[in-house]
This record gives C-alpha cells, sequence and structure tokens, in this order.
C-alpha cells in the first residue's frame, strides 16, 4: 500500500518535471525566435536598408554574451587583417585640420542622414583627442598625445613604419586587431574614404597636431 | 487654445511660495526650418501675478526665455486659502490666466 | 633666488597648479553638467504632459465614445493607473502576447474605435502619438517612486526576456554596433553623457526607470518606444516598428534586468 502511493507520487512529479522540460524552449529555438523577429519588426527607412541585419562572421562570433573563444578570434582578426587596403600610393598622412573636422563630426549613415554625404568619423564619442575639447566620451581610450605617447617624431620614417601601418589598420578595419571590438571598420565599410583616414591619420601622428602638442 | 499652466502654492514661512510651469513654444524667430526659412518669433512678452486680485509681479519676457519655462517666487503676506493667478501675453495677442489656491 | 622653504612651497604650488589640468577640467565639465540637471529637475515640463494625459484618460474617446478610465486595463485591473507601468511589460490573456505600455496602449485605443496600425504608422509627434506622449507621461506618473515588479512567471514572458537578451547584443549594421557597444560596460560615456550598463541593474532611476522623459535639448516627452527608436537610429539600423516585438523584447530584458529599481518617470533629460 505504501509502495504504491510512494510510486504515484513519484510518477506524478516526473511528469511534472517532464511537462516543465517540455514547454521551455532550447536555446536555438530562442535563437530562431529571435531571428524571426528581427524580420518581422524591422523596416527600411532612408538609406537604412534591411540588408544591415545580415550579419557577417565577425558581427555574428561577437554577438553573443560572452566573447567568442580565442582560437575563432584570432581567425577573425587574420580575416579582417588580410582585407585591409592599404594606402595605393603609401601616403598614409593627410591634414589634421581636416582630421579634427572629421573627428568632431558624427553624422552619416543613419536613416535620416541624406544619400551621398559624405560621413563623419564620430571620434570624439568615445575618445579623447585634442586636449581643448573636453567635451569627449570614453567608450574607447584616449588618444591624447598618441604619437609622441608612441615616439613618433617623423612619421615618414622607417622608425614609425609599424606604428603607422597599425594605425591606418586600426582605423580602416579595427577587427583586424581586436576581433570584437567596439569601435566600427570605418574603411572596411564604406563609411570613411582612405582620404578621410589619412586626415585622421595626420590627427593621430602629425607631431604638429594640437594632439600631440605638448 | 493653449494648454493650462501648473500652479502650485505653498505656504512657507510667512508667505507663500509660487511655482508655476507654462506650456508655450518660445520661439526665438532666429531658427530657420529644414528649408531654410526662419520660423517667425512666438513668444512671451508679458507676465503677471496677482495675490487675491492684487498685482504682486510682473515681468517683461524676451527670446531668452526657453520654451515650457519654469518660474519660482515667493510672495510676501500670502496665506493659505487665498487666491494666485498667473497671467501672460504672448506676441501674438494670445493670453492665458490660470489660478490657484495657497495651500 | 629664494632659498628655503619659501622656495619649496613655490615648487610645490607651481608643481600642483601644472599637474594634470586636463583631470581638472574633465571632472569640472562633469560636475557642472550634473548640477545643470539636478537644477533642472524641479519644475519638470512633463507634468504639463501628465495633466494632458490625466483628461485624456479619463475622456470617452474613438468612435466607440469609451474612455480608458472604463474600458482599458493595464494589467492591475480596468481603470487601475497606480502601479501599473512598474509592472509592464507583462503577459495580457486577452491579446495573448506581452505587451509594453505604448503596444497596451495601441490595444486598447483599437477598443475605443481607433486604427491602431495607422497609430503605429504615425511619426512621433504628430496625431494621436502626441496623445499617447501625454498618456505615457500620465500613467508612469502613478508609479513615481514605486520599484520595478516585472512578472517572468508566464512562459511568454520568459521567452520575450530571452529574445530580448540576445537582441541587445545583437552586432549588425555598417558600424557593428550592438545596444551593448555603448550600454554593455559600467562607466562609460559618449561625449559628456553618461551610459547606464544595462547587462546588470543599473539601479534607481537610471535606465528602463528613467523613461518616459522630457528632453529638454528639444522640448519633447519621449516615450521608451521612441528612445528605442533613436537608439536604432544611431546604431545605424534600420527603422524599428513602433511597438513592435523587438521593442518590447528589449523593454522586457532592461525591465527584469532591473527588477527592483525604483521608477523615476516621468523624468528630465539633455
Amino acid at each position: 500500500m505504501m509502495m504504491k502511493t510512494a510510486m504515484k507520487a513519484l510518477f506524478l512529479a516526473g511528469a511534472a518535471a517532464l511537462a516543465g522540460c517540455a514547454t521551455a524552449p532550447s536555446p536555438q529555438a530562442l535563437d530562431q525566435l529571435t531571428q524571426a523577429m528581427l524580420k518581422s519588426s524591422f523596416r527600411e527607412q532612408g538609406i537604412a536598408k534591411l540588408d544591415r541585419l545580415t550579419q557577417d562572421d565577425a558581427q555574428q562570433a561577437c554577438s553573443g554574451e560572452k566573447p567568442p573563444a580565442d582560437d575563432v578570434a584570432r581567425r577573425i582578426e587574420a580575416a579582417q587583417l588580410a582585407s585591409v587596403k592599404w594606402p595605393a600610393d603609401g601616403v598614409y598622412l593627410g591634414d589634421w585640420r581636416e582630421g579634427e573636422k572629421l573627428a568632431q563630426n558624427g553624422r552619416g549613415m543613419t536613416w535620416s542622414d541624406p544619400e551621398g554625404v559624405p560621413s563623419g568619423g564620430n571620434c570624439y564619442n568615445c575618445h579623447q583627442l585634442t586636449k581643448a575639447e573636453i567635451s569627449y566620451g570614453t567608450i574607447g581610450p584616449s588618444l591624447y598625445q598618441y604619437g609622441r605617447l608612441r615616439g613618433v617624431s617623423d612619421p615618414a620614417s622607417p622608425a614609425s613604419g609599424e606604428i603607422v601601418k597599425y594605425t591606418w589598420g586600426k582605423l580602416w578595419n579595427a577587427k583586424a586587431t581586436n576581433a570584437c571590438s567596439n569601435m566600427p571598420r570605418f574603411g572596411h565599410a564604406g563609411v570613411l574614404s582612405a582620404a578621410q583616414i589619412r586626415d585622421l591619420m595626420a590627427l593621430l601622428l602629425d607631431p604638429k597636431s594640437p594632439v600631440n602638442a605638448q | 487654445m493653449s494648454d493650462p499652466m501648473r500652479i502650485r502654492a505653498q505656504v512657507q514661512g510667512s508667505g507663500a511660495v509660487v511655482r508655476v510651469l507654462m506650456s508655450h513654444e518660445m520661439e526665438t524667430g532666429q531658427r530657420k526650418d529644414a528649408a531654410g526659412k526662419t520660423i517667425p518669433a512666438w513668444h512671451i512678452t508679458e507676465v503677471v501675478a496677482a495675490l487675491n486680485g492684487k498685482t504682486v509681479m510682473s515681468a517683461q519676457w524676451g527670446t531668452a526665455i526657453a520654451k515650457n519655462p519654469f518660474t519660482q517666487f515667493t510672495v510676501k503676506g500670502a496665506k493659505a486659502g487665498d487666491k494666485i493667478s498667473i497671467s501672460w501675453v504672448d506676441n501674438r495677442g494670445d493670453r492665458r490666466t490660470d489660478e490657484v489656491t495657497v495651500a | 633666488m629664494m632659498r628655503g622653504p619659501f622656495a619649496a612651497l613655490v615648487a610645490a604650488l607651481l608643481a600642483s597648479a601644472l599637474a594634470s589640468p586636463f583631470a581638472l577640467a574633465q571632472t569640472s565639465a562633469a560636475d557642472g553638467i550634473a548640477q545643470y540637471r539636478a537644477l533642472l529637475a524641479d519644475g519638470n515640463p512633463a507634468e504639463l504632459w501628465e495633466a494632458k494625459g490625466e483628461l485624456l484618460w479619463k475622456q470617452p474617446r474613438g468612435t466607440n465614445k469609451l474612455s480608458f478610465e472604463k474600458s482599458c486595463d493595464l494589467g492591475k485591473g480596468i481603470g487601475v493607473v497606480k502601479g501599473a507601468f512598474v509592472e509592464l511589460p507583462r503577459y495580457f490573456s486577452d491579446t495573448q502576447r506581452v505587451q509594453d505600455l505604448e503596444s497596451r496602449l495601441l490595444s486598447c485605443m483599437q477598443t475605443q474605435g481607433f486604427n491602431a496600425a495607422e497609430i503605429a504608422a504615425t511619426p512621433f509627434g504628430r496625431g494621436e502619438q502626441v496623445n499617447i506622449e501625454a498618456l505615457v507621461a500620465y500613467i508612469s506618473a502613478e508609479s513615481k517612486g514605486m520599484k520595478f515588479k516585472v512578472s517572468q512567471a508566464h512562459a511568454e514572458e520568459r521567452k520575450m526576456f530571452e529574445a530580448g537578451k540576445r537582441l541587445f547584443y545583437f552586432r549588425g549594421g555598417p558600424y557593428d554596433f550592438a545596444c551593448a557597444s555603448c550600454h554593455g560596460e559600467p562607466g562609460k560615456r559618449i561625449r559628456l553623457q553618461d551610459l547606464p550598463d544595462l547587462t546588470h541593474n543599473p539601479g534607481d532611476g537610471v535606465g528602463f526607470a528613467a523613461w518616459p522623459a522630457y528632453r529638454v535639448s528639444s522640448g519633447e516627452l519621449w516615450s521608451m518606444q521612441r528612445r528605442l527608436n533613436d537608439c536604432y537610429r544611431q546604431q545605424r539600423f534600420p527603422f524599428p516598428g513602433y511597438a513592435s516585438d523587438a521593442t518590447i523584447a528589449l523593454s522586457t530584458f532592461m525591465a527584469v534586468q532591473g527588477q527592483g529599481a525604483v521608477s523615476i518617470a516621468p523624468a528630465i533629460k539633455r
């Protein structure tokens, strides 16, 4: 008699547990639900089309709560680095005055921006740059004294070659050196032109730039 | 017809603190719209506060006053139950008066 | 030539004057802005919207001439406004879905005889959207000072939380931005605007607990739907549908993350 009641209780408990498991969706099902929501909830507006929701490898790998495994991150970085377009004529630096204007400019690429207008660099949104500008963000590291701190006294000299290339790489495609970087891939995504990136390079590396002034 | 003002008048010491929130665009006349046309000036020009019908404060406002302006002032001798009325006139000739009882 | 202790004092003063003028500038700018915002808090123009919202709540409207007061259930019973805001989003058995405040107001407006789809398609600041601004100000004000207490008891509520979490971390668009790009770490700011870390409970009156809010810079009352819309615009994403599932899922995620935080809505922002 006791056994029967105990068995019944066990059976009911088991059934309840199974029912609970059955109603909780799997992580894959939740992923699919999220994808379906993206499709049904968004529409195109202005220059912002729905293809912006199609992720590439780097975006997909970096969309988790946790960063991707080391080997995945290294693979992404290598692939991104391979796609960097270096300046054809070997000229890396432009005009720092234009670079500062770009750094201050946060416009471009939104659905309220008109087609065909060049974008800004958005730099001050996330970074400190010149000493004079106190309205700067802290999402990215401070770039104040960028060239000076790296010992760049002559950006054209062979001694500065590595830093110059590294900096160009960062601006063109930040994920080439940091797979899940918060920084947009300005050259790679066509946000900024090579000429604009040259001007930002000057802002960062030209000894005469206010970023490097003492 | 403009939206009502929010007025609070509370006894404090030997008088009352009056807080007024007005609903007004307060357009300076210096802004331009997306097409480049100047948006015409539209702002409050005069404010009058009265205690039981007697003027206790009058002000001349111009383009330096913000949209949906908030004003705070104290009135000597106001007691609970007294009536505070606030009136404004704007450059278009629109006017509005709202009244509260001092709490 | 100065000598002795006096020279030392002058040297020390000079040294401290030259040392980190930068840090000083940064602190005083941020402090100054914080002070300015505190001053603005008294006389929040959002109260003008609250007053209008209360009138709208009680007024018979739409082709069916129904007031929200007599026909709208925000989750605590028909006409009950007090405490309803801090329990949203939640599952509603009549519509069989999880809804945030704006989505629920659309359902109630449909009952009044309005075309909810038309209102959802109306741009912010126009037509019935203006009335929704007033309603969210009033309804959130009726929960001011109360703690967020959103249910995760229903399977749909838990699903929306999970979807919202995935959306929060979803990187896309030409800038590779996700919500987490700006709201994924504590102590960060964009320009001089502090950013709440939404991967944890950001605390009382912050993040989800600070909207709807009056934005001084534009003199507008922004609901959470509008805030999410502008976030996605600046993330360079395509346009999120008003009160769409994605927006409700994100609000569910943020509300659950902010469980127990005190709501200060309608707040005041730069």
